[in-house]
């Protein structure tokens, strides 16, 4: 039930945003879209916690502003490297493997990497991911360690509960 | 206080414009790495360069020039969905193209991998 409350608030927030016209009709209009919208996403039974996660929208949003950060700081090697005189790489595939558990939690750690200048996942296999880096003195497995730590806590962190309950 | 208000209202077309100027210098950047490095797997990472910092800084420089706070508010989906799509879609390739079996170039001297098999 909290997984529907967050997507209708979700999309109505949404809507109310990207219109700005508040006439009457408009607004009845909006109701019947977000409506069908919602009963289309039970009907495909998306609406679980993949497809509706808001209710960890703080942990998730913190991981987001953390991410952000070293997003910022790997960006100034990869600039680097792109006007240098000469082409100061050295390119290498590294095996990580990840503590995460759900599809939603790998998916935040993969995305993480990719989203980081200088690192790209490659392939997701069970816990262990193929990861193709740009310099490969900096792309340890310990370097994803915080990473990893994060995006499972964001993610995954109290599941055990939210299972049992 | 209404000074303060009049200084900031002053510096906001210059700080939107800087920050415009510096995400499209990045975008420019970004694309003079994909040209330079030297396969596909290292170009993937100079655009990735154009896909975080150079969206994020032109989109708050338009964000800061904005006449009213619903054109904010799109800027701020425009962003949301960019860093949602632009990770996906760059392991998409990188996904592809490993398992079509494209070696990669490694190490510091940058070997040529024997890729004679797909260019035939």
């Amino acid at each position: 039930m909290g997984y529907f409350a967050g997507l209708i608030f979700v999309l109505a927030a949404l809507w109310l945003g990207l219109s700005g016209i508040y006439k009457p009709l408009l607004l009845i209009l909006a109701g019947i879209s977000i409506l069908i919208s919602v009963v289309l996403a039970s009907r495909l039974e998306t609406v679980d916690r993949e497809g509706s996660p808001y209710g960890r929208s703080i942990p998730i949003l913190s991981y987001w502003a953390w991410l952000m950060v070293e997003i910022f700081k790997a960006n100034w090697p990869v600039i680097k490297a792109c006007v240098s005189a000469n082409l100061n790489i050295n390119p290498a595939f590294v095996r990580v493997k990840t503590r995460c558990e759900s599809d939603l939690a790998k998916t935040i750690f993969a995305n993480s990497i990719t989203l980081t200048p200088g690192t790209v996942t490659v392939e997701v296999e069970g816990n262990k991911l193929l990861i193709h880096a740009l310099f490969e003195e900096d792309a340890t497995p310990d370097s994803f360690d915080e990473m990893d730590l994060r995006s499972y806590r964001a993610a995954d962190g109290k599941r055990e509960e939210e299972l049992a309950a | 206080m209404s000074e303060l208000l009049d200084i900031l209202m002053f510096l906001k077309p210059w700080v939107g414009g800087i920050l415009c100027v510096i995400g499209a210098l990045l975008a420019l950047i970004g694309s003079i790495g994909v040209l330079r490095f030297p396969d596909f797997f290292t170009r993937l990472h100079a655009a990735s360069i154009t896909d975080t910092s150079a969206v994020t800084l032109s989109l708050l420089g338009m964000a800061i020039l904005a006449p009213n706070w619903l054109v904010v508010f799109k800027l701020a989906a425009i962003w949301l969905f960019i860093f949602l799509t632009s990770p996906t879609g760059s392991h998409a390739l990188a996904n592809a193209a490993h398992t079509a079996g494209l070696q990669p170039v490694l190490g510091r001297d940058l070997r040529r991998p024997d890729n004679r098999e797909e260019e035939a």
